[in-house]
């Protein structure tokens, strides 16, 4: 986002005048696209699924406090997203049977509350103890719920879920939230004062114990800290912000299922997270809108949409674990001293043949997926407008060559950039020492 | 009541051996490389399914050989080229390392194998009851599987105590950095074990497979429960992980064969009230549909009133 959000720099201190105005800047720059966004694109299909990444990137952001900001590894978040949204729902349908005067604006804040209040209550257990230990307890603590989602059939409506109607409330200035449009800006009004509550918790001090928790708790006890205390306020706030955007969510769909709070979201949480980068502030927002949008376009495309969303998380782990704001952030010091036009022709050369790879791996998955899954269409199939036999042994030889060929052009063409990266940067440095 | 007793008794240290074949596996690599190991699970179904495939073509026999040796390479090759690579940025990098595999396996058996169940079958040689206490008659192949679960335990407690290797794994279990500094290629003892731990998943796969349901969701289904075994047992303790197992094993057993709740102990719920409806869901809960939640209520309860497990020493 801004250059003030690197939060694994070192202690730089931000700059206090022109600073603040760049933030404010951003800040106003978001509020605007938020605004103009569904006029831009205004079909049915665009407007749902901006609204579904705005409550992405609520979760993933309130995902973030934990992960990138607390170094606490969760498997089990979509549990606060799930009861925020159970709670949610009841509250819906509690006001309507009582015909309590309340707005829909309100009742995201029913999702926070649950959320914080499930925080706290889970928390208490799972922050005892971090790391591996950690991630194995909220991972317990996930099963229990959803399990116990299907015992409690009241509570939690057994498989069909709790259903509800959006429009039956109080309407504050005559919006009823029937179309979409409007439920966008009531999402989109969330999750900008969501986006901007979590980032001005990652400027307090607290904020910034969190991450001093992070890199090295035992520091951290040494100077006074109780870094039990620490990890299950991050832990709690984490939760309320997840239940608001289980609450944005029950709105969105009037329903609530239990597959809300499953182990597939908690999943999705840590790989939109982590594809986007846990070390920025930006990364989770643009995790959240890529993953959103490939989940609504690849499952179009193709039925092994899955398939390639775990190769493209195992990619980020093992090359690229500071995911894409990581990558975007490092070029920065090069774009400021003038640098990146020495850079670009490299990465450029290193992208064709990575493509390349890229749609070898993918022509494979693709006959596999024929082959195996659609076996009644026959052997016949295409790929990238290309009709062919999938049966064929020619196929499969293509596939190999580009995908072996690509990859280890990649291999060579990815070291040079690197090398090129590496020269550009010491230039920018000697540069800046220089002046 | 003595025969459900037996029989829970019987499968219940059926389950907890067949648990066990995988905690041993997850416990050894977690102690050695402090990587708790995700994709365990997801090894177990790729033996599970392996021993279908093979069963098919060639028969039972030899995919409970071959199915375990695959799944182990593969798993020296995860290892090798993927924890390795990984292994620089940390333990949190390794776990959503292991973490990513899941997702990757299981899609490959749902595209490979389908969604729905297999049709794994038990080999004809053991299709017959063994025998038969009171009304129930007790299936040889449970037997079967309960004896070469104890086999490998008894094995794997020789290799342990008794061999160089088992040796070196052991003090790799307590003092890590003291193996590597006196000399062992700790890299080969990792791929090694890593191995191992895999193939051990994939027994368990294979000899599970056609007793349970082998489908692609068996991974998903198994896996936290393992992770449970190996927090309870006490993170690093093999020991521990055998207590774990069959503790854990024997609950849920018993729990699926008893019906009580609340409301056959105190009597039904009377009285209305909005919160009622609510109060009489928790009520009416049977044991037996507590027997999917027990090992994870068992789970918090061991975090709050014992949190390095039942025999851990070290606190992560």
């Amino acid at each position: 986002m801004s250059k003030t959000t690197q939060n694994g720099a070192p202690g730089r201190p931000s700059g206090q005048g022109s600073g603040l105005v760049a933030t404010a800047a951003i800040w106003i720059a978001v509020a605007v696209v938020l605004a103009v966004l569904p006029q831009v694109f205004s079909s049915g299909l665009a407007i749902s699924t901006m609204c579904l990444m705005e409550i992405m990137i609520i979760f993933a952001l309130s995902y973030n406090m934990l992960l990138g900001q607390t170094g606490l590894l969760s498997f089990g978040h979509a549990v606060f997203f799930g009861l925020g949204g159970y709670l949610t729902a009841h509250a819906m349908n509690a006001a309507r049977g009582e015909h309590a005067p309340l707005p829909l604006e309100v009742f995201p804040l029913v999702g926070g509350a649950t959320g914080l209040v499930f925080g706290i209550l889970f928390g208490a257990v799972a922050t005892r103890r971090s790391g591996t230990a950690f991630a194995m307890i909220t991972l317990g603590i996930a099963e229990l719920v959803s399990s116990s989602a299907l015992i409690l059939r009241h509570a939690f409506g057994g498989e069909e879920g709790v259903a509800f109607d959006r429009t039956r409330v109080l309407h504050l200035f005559g919006i009823s939230f029937g179309p979409q449009e409007q439920v966008y800006y009531l999402i989109a009004g969330w999750c900008f004062l969501s986006m901007g509550g979590m980032y001005a918790i990652t400027r307090t001090p607290f904020g910034r114990i969190c991450n001093a928790v992070r890199d090295n708790p035992d520091r951290t006890g040494f100077i006074g800290y109780n870094t039990t205390t620490v990890r299950f306020l991050a832990f709690s706030m984490a939760g309320l912000f997840a239940g608001i955007a289980g609450g944005l969510a029950a709105l969105n769909f009037e329903i609530v299922t239990s597959s809300a709070m499953g182990a597939a979201q908690s999943g999705t949480v840590v790989l939109m997270t982590f594809i986007g980068g846990v070390g920025n502030f930006a990364g989770p927002i643009i995790g959240a809108i890529l993953v959103t949008y490939l989940q609504v376009m690849l499952s179009d495309i193709t039925g092994a949409w899955q398939l390639y969303f775990g190769l493209l998380f195992m990619g980020m782990v093992m090359f690229a674990p500071t995911g894409i704001a990581g990558l975007l952030a490092m070029q920065m010091p090069l774009v400021r001293a003038g640098q990146f036009h020495r850079v670009l022709p490299w990465y450029v050369l290193a992208l064709v043949p990575g493509l390349i790879a890229i749609t070898g791996v993918s022509m494979m998955v693709e006959m596999c997926f024929h082959l195996t899954v659609n076996t009644a269409d026959g052997p016949q199939m295409s790929f990238a407008h290309v009709a062919f036999d999938a049966n064929s042994p020619l196929a499969w030889a293509v596939a190999a060559v580009l995908l072996a060929g690509g990859f280890w052009l990649f291999r060579r063409a990815g070291r040079k950039a690197l090398d090129a990266y590496g020269s550009a940067l010491e230039k920018a440095r000697s540069g800046r020492a220089g002046r | 009541m003595l025969e459900i007793g037996l029989i829970s008794t019987l499968n219940g240290v059926l389950f907890g051996m067949l648990l066990f074949l995988m905690a041993s596996g997850l416990t050894v690599i977690f102690s050695m490389m402090g990587v708790l190991n995700f994709a365990h699970a997801s090894f177990y179904m790729l033996g599970a399914f392996f021993g279908f495939e093979i069963s098919r073509h060639v028969g039972f026999w030899p995919g409970l050989v071959i199915a375990p040796v695959l799944v182990g390479g593969i798993g020296m090759l995860v290892e090798r080229y993927g924890l390795r690579t990984v292994h620089k940025h940390g333990h949190v990098a390794e776990l959503l390392f292991t973490f990513g595999l899941t997702f990757i396996i299981e899609e490959l058996v749902q595209m490979v194998w389908g969604k729905l169940a297999v049709d794994y079958r038990v080999p004809q040689l053991l299709d017959f009851p063994a025998f038969t206490i009171f009304s129930t008659e007790y299936p040889a192949f449970k037997l079967f599987e309960l004896f070469i679960s104890i086999a490998i335990f008894l094995a794997l407690l020789l290799v342990i105590k008794r061999t160089r290797v088992g040796l070196v794994v052991q003090a790799s279990l307590s003092h890590p950095e003291m193996v590597g500094m006196l000399g062992h290629n700790v890299d080969r003892v990792f791929m090694l074990v890593f191995g191992v731990g895999a193939g051990l998943a994939a027994v368990a796969g294979v000899i599970a497979g056609p007793a349970l349901v082998t489908q692609s969701n068996m991974a998903q289904s198994l896996g936290p429960i393992l992770f449970v075994v190996v927090v309870v047992g006490g993170l690093g303790s093999l020991s521990g992980a055998f207590v774990a197992s069959l503790l854990i094993g024997l609950l849920q057993t018993f729990a699926v064969a008893s019906d009580a709740s609340l409301a056959d102990v105190f009597g039904e719920l009377t009285g209305n009230g909005p919160l009622i409806a609510y109060v009489s869901d928790i009520w009416n809960v049977t044991v037996a549909q507590l027997s999917a939640v027990m090992p994870y209520l068992l789970l918090v309860l061991i975090l709050i009133f014992r949190p390095r497990g039942l025999m851990g020493t070290r606190e992560t």
